[in-house]
């Protein structure tokens, strides 16, 4: 084909699409309304999956973690170990961001009335800053204000279990580094709530240094928990550190909550599985729609045939009309999508809904996330798809023979 | 060239199902160049199989046709288009223009698939609608012209690019019979001023006596065929 015939079909094609004003709009609109779809929940999808990621790491998790080797399986207080000056030097560097120690042991927490089994989280109250949570979840009393602040952190739920209250004491019990039991009194200095409601009740935080002493493990930790710069690249930073950890064991988020991982795969076939459905509705009514033109055309096919136009030529002028169409639905779909994200900015309120979501642990209020991802994959399956579905219209129309498409009166 | 056309031998059988139609039988038929030739016969005498046979748009089950000294009879799809495009012009009895397109782009359409330069297209377009007096009517679409005009229309067309051969297939069959001998002075026209050879068919007498050769066919084969005038 010249590019020079390339205006021809162009214009052909484009006025052709006038000629039936209404029926172009209905294919435009359905071409819009379903990439619409596609991008907008894949961004709903994205954006949940999203909250629960970033949840997930902010929940004690970060980017990566260090242990003794024997720690993930066995997470007691013989499993510690004291960071290397290579380690130490390796954290400072780039591209880690924020990091903190931590001693981190199951425990027993005592009220007057009542106790629990718990994790104990010894913590730098500054280091977890940026890091997790904790610094900004305390709602009631005061948040810790160094590693030897006495006071300890108790999560609503627990405190309601344990019958107790801001300002009230309660006991931490745990093994020590020479097994013996360890206790030690506490006061309550704050209240803080978590989400999901199993960190309000299976955590309870007092500084690193307290923990240390109490447990008699000098300056030893349980874990380094760090922060890369993106959370979707953590293996430059865990490379490194695995580099200077020496005998330790350094995981990126990815392997200390595979279950999250494995969720956002079910999501990603979730979402293509949608787009194939979409796109096969889609699919089919463009290839109805053009059928329909081409054979309503089916003398002006002919008549371009004895005018001596190729049949590649006609089969061009389809394909251009059919690839106009679904230009303007992705752009207006595409545009609809933004907006609908733009609108919903705030985040939608599914707490109707509430307690099911919870229990997969998706939060009530979902913020949207358009991903240029997705929103390339939509529209280049659509694009391509949508080409090759035409190509049967195309084919058909140009293959009429010339003499039965003008005599046929 | 001696010859614009000639047939040998030439018959075609349509054949449908168990059913099949001898719609031509031995037409043997030379043409010489700048003739002003006319079909005539009743319906379904085989008027349109033979130009459609000659214009390469169907082929024949036996003989030989040769169209300015190409073998049509022979030639594949794409030599066929292409042998259109350069040596032949169609005007068929309707429908022969395409509806998107203005009466100028309907004309230009041709030479623009012959790759002719933008603004010599449209010089030539120009010209060619006002010889055939369609004057001031250049932008509109088939729809706003009248039968006659469309038929013009079809005419210039197939006229613009200087083609060796013009077929036109009951081109007045739609139009009054004022209309259709303004038409008919056009073509003869057309065959003198530009030096075009021309087969047309119509079975009206009127018609068929513009001619300077009437050839008469009757159930598929050539009963007449005399020089006029
Ligand atoms: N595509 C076709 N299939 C079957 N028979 C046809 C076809 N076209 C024409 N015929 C038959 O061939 C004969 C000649 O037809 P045609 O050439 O159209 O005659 P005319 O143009 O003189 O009216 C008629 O009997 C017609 O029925
Ligand atoms: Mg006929």
């Amino acid at each position: 084909m010249r590019l020079a015939d390339l205006p021809l079909l162009t214009t052909l094609a484009w006025r052709n699409l006038w000629r039936h004003t209404r029926r172009t709009a209905v294919m435009v609109f359905a071409l819009a309304l379903g990439v619409w779809s596609m991008v907008t929940l894949a961004s709903l999808v994205r954006g949940s999956m999203e909250q629960q990621i970033t949840k997930e790491i902010l929940n004690l998790t970060g980017h990566a973690q260090i242990h003794a080797r024997a720690y993930p399986d066995d997470p007691a207080v013989a499993h510690r170990f004291r960071p290397a000056p290579a380690l130490d030097q390796a954290l400072r560097q780039s591209p880690i961001g924020a990091w903190s120690a931590r001693v981190r042991v199951p425990a027993v927490v005592s009220s007057e009335r009542e106790s629990a089994g718990v994790m104990l989280v010894g913590i730098d109250p500054a280091g977890e800053r940026g890091l997790s949570f904790i610094p900004q979840a305390v709602t009631a009393g005061r948040y810790l204000d160094s590693p030897d602040d006495p006071g300890l952190l108790l999560g609503r739920k627990l405190a309601e279990q344990l019958e107790t209250a801001l300002g009230r004491r309660v006991v931490l019990m745990s093994q020590d580094a020479g097994d013996q039991i360890a206790d030690r009194g506490f006061r309550v200095v704050g209240i803080f709530d978590a989400d999901p409601q199993a960190m309000e009740t299976g955590y309870v935080f007092i500084g690193r240094g307290i923990a240390q002493r109490m447990l008699k493990i000098g300056a030893e930790v349980s874990e380094i928990a760090v922060m890369t710069p993106d959370r979707k690249r953590p293996q430059a930073a865990v490379a490194g550190l695995r580099a200077a950890a020496g005998d330790l064991d350094v995981a990126p988020w990815t392997e200390v909550q595979p279950l999250l991982v494995l969720t956002e795969k079910i999501n990603n076939v979730v979402l293509l599985i949608w787009f194939a459905v979409v796109f096969a509705a889609m699919a089919f009514g463009l290839v109805n729609t053009l059928l329909m033109a081409v054979f309503e055309r089916t003398r002006e096919f002919g008549l371009f045939q004895a005018l001596g136009m190729p049949p590649r030529y006609i089969l061009g002028q389809v394909l251009i009309e059919s690839l106009m169409l679904l230009v303007v639905g992705l752009v207006l779909g595409n545009a609809a999508a933004w907006a609908t994200v733009a609108s919903l900015k705030g985040g939608i309120d599914l707490s109707a809904f509430a307690e099911g979501l919870e229990m997969v642990g998706v939060s009530p209020v979902i913020y949207p996330a358009l991903a240029g991802s997705d929103m390339a994959a939509a529209n280049i399956i659509v694009m391509t798809l949508g080409v090759l579905a035409s190509l049967y219209p195309a084919w058909r129309a140009s293959r009429y023979v010339p003499v039965e498409a003008i005599t046929r009166v | 060239m001696e010859h614009t056309v000639i047939c040998r031998n030439v018959s075609k059988i349509y054949r449908q199902d168990a059913v099949s139609v001898q719609a031509l039988t031995d037409i043997n038929l030379e043409i010489p160049r700048l003739d002003f030739v006319c079909l005539s016969g009743p319906s379904g005498s085989g008027k349109s199989t033979l130009l459609n046979l000659i214009g390469g748009l169907d082929k024949p089950t036996s003989g030989e046709i040769t169209v300015d000294g190409a073998r049509v009879d022979l030639l594949d799809k794409g030599a066929l288009a292409k042998l259109r495009l350069h040596r032949l012009g169609f005007v068929f009895q309707s429908y022969n223009l395409i509806p998107v397109l203005t009466a100028r782009e309907n004309v230009e359409f041709v030479m623009q698939l012959q790759g002719v330069r933008a603004v010599e297209r449209s010089e030539k377009a120009r010209d060619i609608l006002k010889e055939v007096g369609l004057d001031g009517l250049e932008d509109r679409r088939p729809g706003e012209l009248s039968g006659g005009q469309q038929q013009r229309v079809a005419v210039a067309r197939a006229i613009v690019s200087q083609p060796s051969l013009v077929l036109a297939d009951e081109p007045t069959a739609n139009l009054d019979s004022k209309t259709a001998e303004n038409l008919m002075q056009l073509l003869r026209h057309m065959n003198r001023e530009h030096g075009v050879t021309f087969i047309f068919s119509t079975h009206d007498r009127l018609v068929m006596d513009f001619s300077r050769r009437l050839i008469t066919l009757h159930d598929g084969r050539i009963v007449d065929d005399r020089k006029r005038e």
